[in-house]
């Protein structure tokens, strides 16, 4: 039985020579029930009138047919373009807000046509979408054919097989009968179907081909269908942890969270880790006088269900617990400050995390001091892990550890506009209507602390210690249930892949004629898709057909 | 170790100097091919006419399309007739081979010498990445030649590896320097690796669908054209070898995009991100996806799945370039 494919397909043209006579049995029908409608009028010949179920079944045919599937596949391609031209609001929402303001006009234009959410935008979606339609349309009745073609026998034998590869001819001592029953030993243990008809053998080998075809075809269904329906379960967030804190998965706790469509709490695991130790390697670069980090350690301790374990988290590693996989994004140090009021009462003391900035970890924080002292106090700071001072008296860090820290803050006073509701960015402090009390644009000079030490801020207002430094790590945490589907998918993909396009299907034919002394074999093959071994398979048969015939001509 | 580089560079530059005289040596081949076919072209069906009845049978049986047009080419070597090259070997072209496993010898020591002193995978940012796909792509090309004799794509992949390691040293070039932790891998190993080998298979793909339009554009239009076009194998036949060589390249290359995945996940924590390097390595998978298609749909086989197999690999070539130098993404290794 014939692999079945799509009407345009190139090996398609007995099939559609079918499909075609079927198709003019079908008209012919319908008008017949055309000629009883009261109507009577029946449609000219050379135009027939599609019903609705025509139009339906005539779209249907069309969209599971090759060349769609070519062409959507060729658009979806072309469509997958625009979104890396520019930035995307899923993988780099900075990227988008810097393109509106670099480019304000072009950008209303390309937001309208959501060229900044490419991979979700309509048309995208519509693509793959009307891609995936079509390939079920075509994948379900190929199966349903496909299990039918594994249970029947090889086709009938052809008549002429002179016009068929790699043809060839011989003559043989022996019977028909004798024959016959060598060629089919040999075809079976070549792992051919046999069959006979007649005075002939028809065999058939390869129906995996079409087994790894369909399974590929399916694979791709099961990895957008995995995407689409368990995506739906997944989340993610992100979580600073400086170290000595412990971090708990809990909604509350996370500094950003992304939940997926079906999302419930029910699906967050109470476990908590802690940041015990950070330790970073470096190199240095003797040509260009750079540092390149080596290698992230964290020592984590996580705590599940009441139980304590140690445990490690390093840059390609992640760490699994809970049904999730945390990540080591980003690190760099909190500077522990101490902030008393006029009397010496502490009024703040905590380890601020700080943004690296450049190789050298020089850092930017703030500190937002909003109780205890007459005002409110803000203070904007650089950290400097290994702090010189240039010829312009800037600072500036040569190194990523901290061989000499130093912390400098622009201090400033006035409302911090913490009580007013609106959400505060805890990385940013907003000037605007703050007086600034120390720092270039003030009376006083900027705050310059080294570990241990203490300065004073202007007027008695209080003072600041730099007392202790800690690292912190940037964690992502990603609970996702695709994971394993889509992995399994993909690897029936590659497996149906491979045995779609290195198995060979080929059939095989003997025909055995008597002749005076003896048989006439002739052998043909014929290959279904591409088979560059055809030809050699069909010699390689009929000499080891030859020498079982004739074993005592050997020696 | 600072030696071992500078051997490294050495070999480099030798081994672009042997490539030059082969290529030179192929392109004359090539033009001196043109010249002989006109006297071949009157030999050919003598020689051919000898051949046994089977030969005509199977010609015959041919006539029928694709699959079996290329069953005629081994039949018709079989009974002696080399339609795969009919004017025969040069000694251009003969002298030309050996000096491009003699230059892809000493390209293969610039690739160990360079891994040896890095202590990991030759392939960690451009420059190594080019250098060492240059070199699996010669040797796929010349381990090719023991399969099949695809001589006549010599000065195309001479050429196309002579400019790249030309590029790559010139413009790309770095020393070598420790590998930042994402890419301390084992994964590195195998994803950059396979990604290479595609790339070398799809190099050749692309030379056979070029020759491939050569061929088609010549039998069509009956016009003298480059000559050496006419002595090249059949159109349909360096199909169907094109096909094969980028089925090849494109298994190499779902593997690349599966590895590349499972790594992600690893090193970012998410199997897919849409990341350009994504992009376009889905992007290049969806335009091979789409030329095996091509080849199974009516009246899109023949010249038409050829570009596509053309863009494909300009695809991959533009993802190793532009994407890697003008793009913002993760995948910032070019180590520039
Ligand atoms: C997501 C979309 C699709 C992708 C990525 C895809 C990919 C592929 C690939 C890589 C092959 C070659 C490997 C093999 O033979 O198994 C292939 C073959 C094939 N595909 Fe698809 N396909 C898609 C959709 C379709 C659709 C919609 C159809 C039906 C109209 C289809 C019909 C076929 C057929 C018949 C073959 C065998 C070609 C031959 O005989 O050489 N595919 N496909």
């Amino acid at each position: 039985m014939e692999p079945l494919r799509p009407s345009d397909h190139i090996d398609a043209d007995a099939l559609a020579a079918e499909q075609r006579e079927a198709a003019i049995d079908a008209r012919a029908a319908a008008d017949g029930a055309d000629g009883g409608d009261a109507r009577g009028a029946s449609a000219p010949i050379a135009q027939p009138s599609l019903g609705p179920v025509g139009w339906l079944r005539f779209a249907w045919r069309q969209l599971t047919s090759m060349r769609t599937a070519l062409v959507l596949l060729l658009l979806l391609a072309v469509a997958a373009i625009p979104g890396s031209l520019v930035p995307q609001r899923s993988a780099d929402p900075n990227g988008v807000s810097q393109y509106r303001v670099d480019n304000p006009e072009l950008f209303d234009v390309l937001d309208a046509l959501q060229v900044f959410d490419t991979y979700t935008s309509v048309w995208f979606s519509a693509i793959y979408l009307l891609l995936f339609v079509s390939l079920i349309g075509c994948i379900i009745p190929r199966t349903l054919h496909h299990a039918r073609a594994l249970r029947s026998a090889p086709p009938k034998t052809p008549a002429r097989l002179n016009r068929l590869v790699g043809y060839r001819a011989t003559d043989a001592p022996g019977d028909v009968e004798t024959a016959l029953e060598a060629a089919r030993a040999e075809l079976r243990r070549r792992r051919y179907r046999v069959e006979r008809y007649g005075d002939s053998l028809s065999a058939e080998r390869g129906y995996l081909r079409e087994t790894g075809n369909l399974i590929f075809h399916m694979a791709l269904v099961g990895v957008l269908a995995t995407i689409g329906f368990a995506g739906g379960f997944g989340y993610n967030g992100q979580k600073v942890i400086v170290q000595g804190e412990t971090f708990v998965n809990q909604l509350g706790s996370y500094d950003s969270f992304n939940p997926g469509r079906f999302f419930d709490d029910a699906l967050l695991d109470p476990y908590g880790v802690r940041l015990d130790d950070f330790e970073a390697e470096y190199g240095l670069d003797t040509t260009t006088g750079q540092v390149q980090p080596l290698d992230f350690t964290a020592s984590m301790t996580v705590v599940e269900n009441g139980r304590e374990a140690q445990r490690t988290l390093k840059v390609n590693d992640p760490l699994t617990v809970g049904g999730t996989n945390l990540y080591l994004l980003g690190n760099g140090f909190a500077p522990e400050i101490t902030v008393r009021d006029g009397d010496g009462d502490i009024v703040f003391s905590e380890a601020v995390p700080f943004l690296p900035q450049d190789a050298n970890l020089t850092s930017i924080g703030v500190i937002k001091v909003p109780d205890g002292l007459e005002e409110q106090l803000g203070m904007i700071g650089f950290f400097y892990p290994s702090a010189i001072q240039l010829e312009s008296r800037a600072l500036s860090s040569v190194y990523p550890e901290p061989d000499q820290p130093v912390l400098t803050f622009n201090a400033f006073t006035g409302d911090l506009g913490l009580n007013d509701g609106v959400p505060r960015n805890a990385y940013a402090l907003d000037t605007d209507g703050l007086t600034q009390i120390a720092g270039r644009e003030a009376p006083a000079d900027p705050l310059v602390i080294g570990l241990g030490q203490t300065a004073e801020l202007p007027d008695g207002l209080g003072s600041v210690e730099f007392s202790g430094l800690q690292r912190f790590v940037s964690v992502d945490v990603h609970h996702d249930p695709t994971q394993t589907g889509v992995l399994i998918s993909a690897l029936l993909v590659l497996g149906g892949l491979v045995v779609s396009l290195f198995v060979p299907r080929r059939r095989l034919w003997v025909v055995a004629t008597a002749t005076d002394d003896g048989v006439r074999l002739e052998y043909a093959g014929l290959a279904r898709g591409d088979d560059p071994g055809l030809e050699a398979a069909v010699a390689d048969l009929a000499d080891a057909h030859s020498q079982r015939l004739a074993p005592t001509l050997e020696t | 170790m600072e030696n071992l580089v500078a051997y490294s560079l050495v070999a480099v530059y030798s081994a672009m100097g042997v490539y030059t005289i082969a290529f030179v040596l192929f392109t004359i081949d090539l033009a001196t091919r043109s010249a002989a076919s006109t006297d071949a072209a009157r030999v050919a069906p003598a020689q051919v006419a000898p051949a046994s009845s089977l030969t005509a049978e199977a010609a015959a049986g041919s006539a029928r399309g694709g699959t079996s047009t290329i069953e005629r080419t081994t039949t018709a070597r079989a009974s002696g007739t080399p339609v795969d090259a009919p004017i025969g070997a040069t000694r251009f072209q003969k002298v030309a081979v050996a000096l491009a496993a003699l230059g892809w010898l000493l390209h293969l020591a610039a690739v160990l010498t360079r891994g040896i002193a890095a202590e990991r995978v030759p392939w960690a940012n451009m420059f190594e990445f080019g250098l060492t796909a240059t070199a699996l792509g010669m040797g796929t090309f010349l381990g090719a030649l023991l399969w099949k004799d695809i001589r006549y794509l010599g000065a195309y992949i001479t050429g196309f590896s002579l400019l790249a390691l030309g590029i790559v040293t010139t413009n790309f070039y770095v020393d070598v320097v420790p590998t930042p932790p994402p890419l301390q891998s084992g994964w590195l190993v195998i994803h950059v690796l396979v990604a290479t080998l595609a790339t070398g298979f799809f190099a050749i793909g692309a030379g056979l669908s070029i020759m491939q339009l050569l061929r088609s554009r010549a039998a069509a239009s009956k016009a003298e054209g480059l000559r050496f076009v006419q002595t090249l194998p059949g159109a349909s036949a360096l199909e169907s070898l094109a096909y094969r060589v980028n089925v090849v390249g494109f298994v190499f290359w779902t593997f690349t995009l599966i590895a590349g995945a499972i790594w992600a996940e690893r090193a970012w924590g998410r199997y897919w991100g849409w990341d350009t390097k994504e992009v376009w390595t889905f992007i290049i998978w969806t335009l091979f996806a789409g030329y095996i298609h091509a080849r199974a749909t009516r009246g899109w086989r023949g010249d038409r799945s050829a570009w596509l197999a053309i863009i494909g690999f300009s695809a991959v070539i533009f993802n190793y370039t532009v994407v890697n130098l003008f793009f913002k993404g993760l995948h910032s290794y070019s180590g520039l």
